[in-house]
């Protein structure tokens, strides 16, 4: 198949329909409305079932239903209507449902606006909804990344027994690139059986049953205990992450998404100026990626964290980076994206305090 | 010796934990007789709700769901979409269905969504310790309506099979009592008819349980039955609300 021009939200959509999801449930939100109307269309033509639930709330818990059922199973929103869904997803990683959840982020706190914003990045990494859980987050940068990383999040999902989350925003939802979908390997084969799916007793004999209730404390805690097992392994076998001109920079550009983007136009411009920067770009959010700061911690002067935000993986990048080079930070936010120039110039700032 | 009477295979051999003379227990029972009368257990698929219901998936004999406050109608929604030969039914209490998922329950009906819904009224919040339930009725005493109900405080009960029963995705919509013999055979030919709507694929079937709980209404389980009869059948009457199911009246 050649390169298909789309848009990240249908190229999200169709990844999502190759690697074999045939069941999504949605509610209209700005910017990722694209991907109801694209599975609106597609999926009666595969097979599949699409359905536009009467809120998120009832939407979420549709697909708590759909995947304990055993389906291949998508919903998609952005961020007031991912609040919604926080209870849902709780339960869902309580009952150790697979699924995939996209968050095409914009502009908030409330009903915020609709530009684009990575303002979530707390919500999605560090739980959202009540309890101890993670979600497995994944952010691409490019449309063909979009539609890799989605198909995927599928497999990852089933893996786990656990929601997977594509965080992008209203920039990579929205714009335009071409796509290759026959990298998009169907990995079905691989995986384990989903025999504690509530299918029907049928010939299984033994009822099988879903549920995130536990009375007994010592009983919880053990499932804790079990599920956070299973993060540990997706913190050993999931990190995703991208260097670019890491060695020898006198400082390391920190940004994922859409800003990772600009970050690499920063770059390119400074190297004009003869100033030496390197980007590391998180592709998994949740595991994060501390190899890379590890890596080149005693190797350059200074990072410099780039968000849509008020700053939050900034966070991280502390933790990870733990004292050993100063972490500056660059952020717009309400939907506002940085400029290249802008950049250029902190890290000028950031040259002339450490050099 | 002729059996007359056995264990139905619909239910687990496990205790119920619900208090004395709550009729939860009868209800399951029904539930569990009609599909295993139905031969439906191999296909069933149950969500159980959140409440003193929260257990039923310990008790029905079939692949179950636990379902967070009120979603049952949209967690049955996503089983039925992926399995749409197996018969999916929820079991709900008022709080559950007529409060905090009143959107879920109208919707799963305007949609004819092919489930089966059991819905137990009890005119109170059970498993929270006897707080006002939508259901509960005017002059009614409970934790948060101390001095009785009143509709300038409190607004007036819901009566959920009349509202369900103007949407046109409804297939059978019968309100019924289990205070005595006669109404509990009646309840049990009702869910059976509940379910045969499922099977032939003639929408959103709902069955509302009168219900008692003499635990928070204060009263012995014997009270509470009179109760049922004297107070809660007046403003809810028994009766078919709707039927698509010909040969049935």
């Amino acid at each position: 198949m050649a390169k298909v021009l789309m848009k990240g939200n249908e190229a999200l959509a169709e990844a999502a329909i190759q690697a074999g999801c045939r069941y999504y449930f949605g509610y209209p939100i700005t910017p990722q409305n694209e991907i109801t109307a694209y599975m609106a269309r597609r999926m009666p033509q595969v097979g599949g079932v699409f359905l536009q639930a009467e809120s998120e709330v009832s939407a979420i818990n549709m697909v708590y239903g759909a995947g304990g059922a055993g389906g291949r199973v998508l919903i998609t929103s952005s961020s007031p209507g991912i609040s919604l869904m926080q209870e849902g997803i709780s339960y869902i990683a309580g009952a150790e449902i697979p699924c995939v959840i996209a968050n095409i982020m914009r502009g908030g706190p409330g009903l915020g606006g609709i530009q684009p914003s990575q303002s979530d990045y707390f919500q999605a990494t560090k739980g959202g909804g009540h309890g101890d859980y993670k979600l497995i987050v994944l952010a691409p940068s490019t449309i063909q990344e979009m539609a890799e990383l989605t198909a995927e999040a599928f497999n990852i999902a089933d893996k786990y027994r656990n929601p997977v989350m594509i965080l992008g925003d209203g920039m990579i939802g929205q714009m335009m690139e071409p796509v290759d979908f026959e990298s998009i390997k169907k990995t079905d084969e691989i995986l384990p059986k989903k025999t504690w799916a509530t299918t029907g007793k049928g010939k299984r004999g033994k009822k099988n049953i879903i549920t995130s209730l536990e009375l007994d404390p010592q009983l919880l805690e053990k499932h804790n205990f079990d599920i956070f097992k299973k993060y540990k392994e997706a913190q050993e076998n999931e990190i995703r992450y991208e260097m670019k001109d890491c060695k020898n920079a006198d400082v390391i550009l920190v940004a994922y998404g859409t800003i990772a983007r600009i970050a690499k136009d920063v770059i390119e411009k400074a190297k004009k100026h003869k100033i030496k920067i390197g980007l590391i770009r998180p592709i998994s959010l949740w595991p994060f990626p501390q190899e890379p700061f590890n890596k080149t911690a005693n190797k350059t002067s200074a990072y410099l964290v780039l968000e849509m935000s008020m700053g939050q993986m900034v966070e991280d990048v502390r933790l990870s980076v733990n004292g050993r080079k100063p972490v500056y930070f660059y952020g717009r936010t309400g939907g506002m994206v940085p400029e290249v120039e802008a950049i250029l110039n902190e890290v000028k700032n950031i040259l002339g305090g450490v050099l | 010796m002729t059996i007359v009477f056995k264990r139905t295979k619909g239910l687990t051999d496990v205790p119920f934990h619900y208090c004395p003379g709550c009729t939860h227990g009868i209800i399951h029972r029904l539930a569990a007789e009609a599909l295993e009368e139905l031969n439906l257990l191999d296909m069933a698929i149950g969500v159980a709700p959140v409440g003193c219901g929260v257990f039923a998936y310990e008790y029905f004999n079939c692949d179950m769901q636990e379902a967070s406050h009120g979603r049952a109608p949209a967690v049955a929604t996503g089983i039925k979409r992926v399995h749409p030969e197996s018969i999916v039914f929820t079991y709900q209490g008022d709080g559950d269905l007529a409060a905090i998922g009143t959107t879920e329950i109208v919707h799963a009906a305007v949609r004819g969504e092919n489930i089966t819904v059991i819905f137990v009224n009890n005119a109170i919040y059970g498993m929270t310790g006897g707080q006002m339930a939508p259901t509960s009725l005017i002059g009614q005493e409970t934790l948060t309506t101390p001095y009785g109900r009143t509709p300038d405080k409190n607004g007036y009960p819901i009566r959920i099979c009349e509202m369900l029963s103007t949407l046109d995705g409804g297939a059978y919509i019968e309100r019924v009592a289990v205070y005595d013999v006669m109404h509990v055979k009646k309840a049990k030919e009702a869910i059976k008819n509940a379910f045969t709507a499922q099977i032939k694929k003639k929408g959103f079937s709902l069955i509302e349980v009168l219900s008692s709980c003499p635990t928070n209404w204060g009263l012995s389980p014997i009270e509470a039955l009179k109760w049922v009869k004297e107070h809660m059948e007046p403003f809810y009457p028994l009766g078919i609300y709707k039927n698509t199911l010909e040969g049935l009246k």
